[in-house]
Order: structure tokens, then sequence, then C-alpha cells
């Protein structure tokens, strides 16, 4: 009844797996290889075997001899999910001879045997699956995998400690590297902490050398104070367009003395890396060891760009290297691959009001207390109130703050419990203050985190379990007055508990960038829901995404701590040298391609492709797909009103075979 | 096999986000009603509403279609326009006298196999409640006119 177009229909084999008892528990293999044989005998199957383990070799072989011996045109196995082992098989097919993209996966494992419990059931599902994949295998095409050469540059986003690994390992192996950062300087966030957990050394001391290494490298080319603002093309060949925002100084004479720093009137708060706590120039490098040295004009806040006077740093200049004319500028690279390690955002504490930050005065926000502990930091390293010189005698340290909550996130933000450990280890140390820790869990699972823990708990950290509920100022009693009230059910005790403090440090969690879905759009990868970049596999591929040639480090995946965000910066960089050194990256065939004869000229395709891979010929009236910019996706084959598309590995007539082998059972009964 | 009417559907899968979740369904062995069949597209957006009219008209008794949340299709936005089709095509099935509700468009990450999975044994039961289609039968003819078997349950 389907309308079968090829006159001799080839021959088909039927392989069957047990996959041990995986399948075989549920489904009747053995009655699903009888029925293959009998009733898909008419389909041009012309022999059926099931096999305990048909990825094994043995299996496999099986495979093979019968492609030659029986001269088997088309291949099904029925065994697990295509994206496991379909590979394997087309492997099988290959070496004998067939070509592979004429080997079809029926999914009897994940799509039935695993997902259902009535074996009789499960075995007429079992069929109609491999049923659909029998007719859809008659349509295959021979395909041949596509290869397209390797650019060996690199593109890495964000400069901080994820980004500085991946460049510095991919550079060290003697390929080029762009590295680019938004802001004036490279080194995120770790070049605004003070001590790093558990080890407690100084976060300056070990991330300095690697941004001066980055900075230095003769492979390594620079672009901070830029962003991305276009990406076109696929891996191994992006082109890439980079938006150069004005320094107002020019690089090439600016030796970075610091003198117009040093000059400048005007003194801003500065938000980005002092947290609010501190002030900067506008003419200004972020912090002292700041890679590049060279500083950047912020014009908004400028008195010369505002009221066009002042230029103080201009007159001072040794080397005349102030340029108020400088404009944006953009650059146009070639890259093979792309590294995004674009980080993460801070939680805004403002968001839980009970615990008061921005409205009471000593509540402080995690990353303005790594300030404040920062010997360079605003306050000298002092830990004091926000009166700038009463030191605090009881700190509350209160976990959890925008993690792990039904009203803000879900997640763990999982530096969070070291993190407050480290700030009582260092309150304690600077001011021998009495500290709380207000904990939901304790979360200390990486090497010689728990160890740390315990020695905070020795040097008489408190510790009271349960979420805190308020923090306020509204004192009910003498002992209360002049102080922070931290209320907090301890869930260990069973009470409800009042616990005055002078100084409260929320350990705020960490967010995806606000402008996470656009990057995401930007490159084209995935984005959870949350705003996390999504894996190609979480567990075994968490550094690729579904995008070729674009990977992912960091933070920009989700919380981390400093090793993790390092190995994966350094595991990006293993993968794309893997891409470099195999010099040409092969692609799966999958294509939409036009009949020009049957083009009717209605550019309905036209916009359908996000990728700009369908051009109009205004001579010849007729659409045709670029195949190097076709990602396949097939929107363009569904929409042709002329059916004069045609998507290979998914073309209409494989997949209405599939429907109908589907449901062949169904109409059977009629 | 029980009195209750058993519907069969056919589920397009997207397969960046639905099949993996339906593979990810089957790692964690989560249970759910076997009267779906699957078929893997690249996107969504592959979705030719041609296609499901052929799935009804070859007997299933409603088509499930399946693909990632707006704004995380793997090919960028073709998702809102398998969207888009749906919302046509749900109209078109109107006017043909045919419940829309036999068609159902669900949104399925790669991460959520259970919620792939509940939304399966949901639409079953929505279709079960319909009654079957048999848009096979009644086309069993080609167009033409045919006996219409006793509209008995389906084995």
């Amino acid at each position: 009844m389907s309308a079968e177009s090829k006159s001799s229909k080839p021959k088909v084999g039927v392989y069957i797996c047990h996959c041990g008892t995986n399948i075989s528990h549920t489904v009747d293999v053995e009655q699903v290889r009888e029925w293959a044989e009998k009733t898909l005998g008419a389909e041009g199957v012309v022999i059926a075997r099931d096999y305990k383990f048909m990825c094994s070799s043995l299996g496999q072989e099986l495979i093979e001899k019968d492609i030659k011996e029986l001269g088997l045109e088309r291949v099904v196995v029925a065994a697990c999910s295509p994206h496991l082992h379909e590979m394997t098989f087309r492997g099988a097919s290959k070496r004998s001879g067939l070509n592979p993209y004429l080997t079809e996966l029926a999914s009897i494992r994940e799509q039935v045997s695993w997902v259902h419990t009535d074996k009789a059931v499960a075995t007429e599902k079992a069929k109609a699956v491999v049923a659909g994949a029998v007719r859809r295998v008659i349509q295959n095409e021979p395909l041949e995998e596509i290869r397209v050469p390797i650019h060996p540059d690199t593109l890495v986003v964000g400069g901080g400690i994820a980004g500085i690994q991946a460049a510095l390992e991919i550079a060290n192996a003697g390929f080029k590297v762009y590295l680019v950062e938004r802001e004036p300087s490279i080194g995120g966030h770790m070049a605004q902490f003070d001590k790093t957990f558990p080890t407690l050394d100084c976060a300056a001391c070990i991330l300095t050398p690697r941004m001066f290494e980055a900075g230095n490298h003769p492979n390594i080319e620079l672009l901070t104070w830029s962003e991305v603002t276009h990406v076109a093309g696929y891996v191994g060949n992006f082109t890439v367009t980079i938006k150069k925002k004005p320094r107002y100084v020019n690089t090439d004479l600016c030796t970075g003395c610091g003198i117009c720093v040093e000059k400048c009137p005007k003194k801003v708060v500065d938000d980005v890396y002092e947290a609010g706590l501190g002030y900067r120039k506008v003419v200004y490098t972020p912090f002292a060891q700041a890679v590049p040295k060279y500083p950047v004009i912020d014009a908004p806040n400028c008195t010369y760009f505002q009221k066009g006077t002042c230029k103080a740093c201009e007159k001072f200049c040794p080397t005349n290297a102030i340029d108020f004319t400088q404009k944006e500028e953009y650059v146009t690279i070639q890259v093979g691959n792309i590294i995004l390690a674009t980080g993460y955002d801070l939680f805004d504490a403002r968001r839980v009001s009970n615990y008061g930050y921005g409205r009471l005065a000593n509540v402080f926000t995690s990353i303005e207390f790594e300030r404040m502990s920062n010997a360079a930091g605003p306050t000298g390293g002092n830990i004091v109130l926000r009166d700038g010189k009463t030191q605090p005698k009881t700190v509350g340290i209160i976990h959890c703050v925008g993690s792990r909550d039904k009203n803000y996130n879900n997640y763990c933000s999982s530096i969070c419990c070291m993190q407050s450990l480290k700030f009582a280890h260092l309150v304690r140390e600077r001011t021998g203050a009495t500290v709380y820790e207000f904990y939901i869990d304790m979360r200390t699972p990486m090497k010689a985190y728990d160890e740390f823990y315990q020695r905070v708990l020795e040097e008489g950290t408190l510790f009271v379990r349960g979420k805190v509920a308020q923090v306020t100022n509204a004192a009910r009693n003498e002992r209360e007055e002049g102080k922070l009230i931290i209320q907090v059910e301890d869930t260990l005790a069973g009470k409800q508990r009042r616990i005055p403090v002078d100084m409260v440090i929320l350990s705020i969690g960490m967010e995806p960038r606000h402008d996470a879905k656009e990057t995401s759009h930007l490159f084209g990868v995935g984005c959870s829901s949350d705003g996390w970049f999504i894996e190609k596999h979480p567990k075994l591929d968490p550094v690729s995404t579904m995008t070729e040639g674009v990977m992912i480090a960091g933070c920009a995946t989700g919380p981390k701590d400093i090793p993790a965000s390092v190995a994966q910066g350094a595991a990006a960089a293993a993968r794309v040298l893997n891409k470099i050194m195999q010099k040409e990256v092969v692609l799966e065939p999958i294509k939409a391609s036009i009949n020009e004869a049957q083009c009717s000229g209605c550019r309905i395709c036209n916009g359908l492709c996000p990728f700009n891979a369908i051009l109009f010929h205004e001579d010849r009236m007729v659409s045709e797909i670029n195949p190097a910019l076709c990602q396949g996706c097939g929107t363009c084959v569904a929409a042709c009103p002329a059916g004069a598309i045609s998507g290979t590995g998914f073309s209409n007539e494989q997949i209405l075979a599939q429907i109908d082998g589907l449901l062949m059972d169904v109409n059977l009964a009629v | 096999m029980s009195e209750t009417f058993e519907p069969v559907i056919i589920g397009f899968t997207c397969n960046w986000c639905s099949y993996r979740a339906a593979d990810l369904a089957g790692t964690a062995r989560m249970k759910y009603a076997p009267n779906v069949r699957l078929i893997r597209l690249m996107c969504s957006g592959r979705l030719d509403p041609t296609f499901v009219m052929k799935a009804l008209a070859s007997g299933a008794d409603g088509v499930l279609i399946t693909g990632c949340h707006p704004g995380e299709c793997h090919y960028i936005e073709q998702n809102y326009k398998a969207l888009r089709r749906y919302l046509l095509l749900r109209r078109v099935l109107k006017g043909m006298g045919i419940e829309p509700e036999r068609v159902k468009l669900v949104w399925a990450s790669a991460a959520e196999g259970m919620k792939l999975a509940q939304e399966i044994n949901t639409f079953v039961e929505e279709i079960r409640a319909l009654g079957p289609l048999g848009w096979n039968r009644k086309l069993a003819g080609n167009g033409h006119k045919v006996e219409e078997p006793a509209l008995e349950v389906a084995a």
C-alpha cells in the first residue's frame, strides 16, 4: 500500500540485540526476530538475527559477515539509542563495504524495554519500531561525510581564570589565540578576591603571574575593553567581529606610568572591581596588576566629555598617549574554534529584602567582604563596619543567599559554603570576633575542603543549622540594642533564636551573566532556562556544546570553584587542540539542497534560515543553499510549497516510510 | 487485552532535546504509557504538517510534537517555526472536523526525561478520552466510499 518507487527491494538485514537482559527482560526478542523474518520478508528483509550483545565485536562481525555473504544493502540494528551506538554500527557496515548511512538504529531499549513493563505490549511496540526502521532504511541514500579544513586560530571569550588557562594551553602548544575581555583588564572575579580556599593562598599571588604570562605571550593577542558582536560560519571557519571600545588612550604610546591616573581630578565609586566599597579615578586601571597596564577613560564620567574642559590627563601624559578622538573600532578575525568562558554575575542581595542589604548599613555581601579583607582593597585589609573604623565583635555569615531557594535560584552555587568558612577564618584571624555561620547544609566535597571545615570548627566558629528568616535592627531588649539581630530557626536545637551581631555577611550565590541568552544566541549554543550554557553531555562531554567548534568552560556552564574552572579551561583547550591537530573536521552529511528545476522562486525558505545559508539568485529567480552554512535543521525542507527542497538523512520519503512502518500493525488490523 | 481503548500515537522528537529526553527517561528507567511511537527529526522545524496528516491518515489516533523550549533551539529559533505551523495545523484540523486536541506540542529539554514521560502519559489519557480516530479505515478506499467495518476497539 505504500507507494514503492523502487522496482526491486533492497536486501535488508535486521539485528536484534538482547543487551544482556536489558532488552530481553521486557521484549521477547526471539518473537521479534521471527516476526521480522516472516512479516517483513515482503519488505525486503532477508535475514533477522538476535544476539546477546550486538555491539560486541562478535555481534558486529555477525553483521559484517552477512553484508558480505548475503549481499545486504540495508541494515537495521534494533538495540539502544542511536546517540550511543550509531557510530559503532555504521562502522561495522563501512568495514564490510556498505555505505554507513544505509544502517539504521531502532531504539528498543531507551524507548521500549526500559520504559515499559508489560512484556506483550513492549514486544508489540518493539515490532512497530523495527518496522518503522526497516521502511525508513529502504529509503536511505548513501551519503559521504563532509570534511572541512580547520583554521588553526582560536577565539577565547572571557579573560577570567578559565579563559586565561584555556588561552595559555593553546598558545603554549604553538597556536594563535585571541583573548577577548569586555573589562579593561583580564583577571575576572578571581582578581577581586583576597584569599582562596582551602589553602588560603593569596588570589593575586597565584593569578597575576598567569595574567602576565597571557598578556605577554607571543601567541596570544589580547583584546580587552572589547566585545564580540557578530559570529558567522561553522566549525573550522568562524568569522568573528569584535568591537573594540574606545580607551581614549593610545596603547602604542602609553607606557602605563600611571601619571594620568594620579593627575585626574575626579573620583567615582568603583562598582565593578571594588564592589561599590571604594573609589577609582575617571581615567583608571581597575587594579595595580592589571593586564594590559593601559588605563581607560570612563567617558560618561569624564569632565572633558561632559563639559569640554579639563584634559588634565592629556596635559600631564609624558608620551602624548591620551587621545580623546578615539572611536569604537570593529575588527574581523578568522578562527577555527571558539571557547566561551564568560563567567557569572553575582546574585543581587537586595532581592532578599528580609536580609536588609542596602537598607541596613552593616549587612555586607561576600564580594564586599572580599574587597574589605584584601590588603590592596579600600580598607587596606581592615575588617570594619560601614563607618570605616569600628571593628566588629560579632559577625554573622549567612549561607545560600539566592541559592537553594525556590524564590530565587533552585541550584546550589557550590562555592558559598567554602567561601563562608574562609570568611570565618579571616574574621577570627584579623579581629578575634565571635563568628556565627548560618547554614542549611555544609557542602565541602572537594580535596582538602572538609579538612578546612574541621579546622574552622576547631578554631571556635559557631555553626547554626537553619535558614535565616530575617536580619533586623528592631531590638526587643537591651542586649539587642544597636545590633543587627539575626532571626533563625536553629533546626538542631529545635528552637527559634535571635542572635545579635555587629556585622552580617551574605554569602551570595552565582547567577548566569545577565546577557547569557544573547551570548548563547550569538554563538549558537544552548542555554538552560536558568541561563547556564548547556554541555554536549553533562558527564562525558562537559566542555563541548551541541555546536561543533564552540566549547564552554568555567562558571558560564554553572557555579564552579577555581580548580574546576581551571580544569575546564584546560579541558576545553585540549578539545580545541585535538581539532586543530586533526587539520580537518568531519561533519554529518545532513544538509538541505534545492532542486532548481522545481524551485518557483517564491523565497519562502529565504527568511526561515537562521544561518543565512539560503541565497536567492535574482537572475535565475531561484534559491540556492550554501552547504557550508546549512546546519541541517530541515525547516526549509518542511516549508517549501513546491517540494523543491530535499534534506539528506531526513528526507520526506524516509520519514513518511517510517510513519508507515510504525503504524503497520494498525493498518494490518483494518 | 482489556476493554479500554488503547490509542496509537506518533511522537515527533527533536534530535537535540526531546529525543535525548526520551533517552534519559530510558536510562533513568522512568515508566510511561507504551502507546507512543517516536520518530527522530533533527529539529521540530523539520516537521512538515504533511507528516502529521500522514500519521493520522495511517491510523494514528494522535500526534505528539516535541521540541526544545523557546529560546533553547539548537538551530537558534526553528522551534518557533514549529510553533507557528502547529497553531495553523490545529486550525486546519478543526476545519476538517477533527478534534485539534489530537495534535499536541510539548517542549522538553534534553534534561527533562521526567517531563517528557509525564507529558506522554497525559497525552495518552487525553487521546483515550477522545476515542479512536480511525482515519485509516475511512481512507482505506483512497477517497472512495468503502464499507465501514463495524467499529471495534482496536486490539
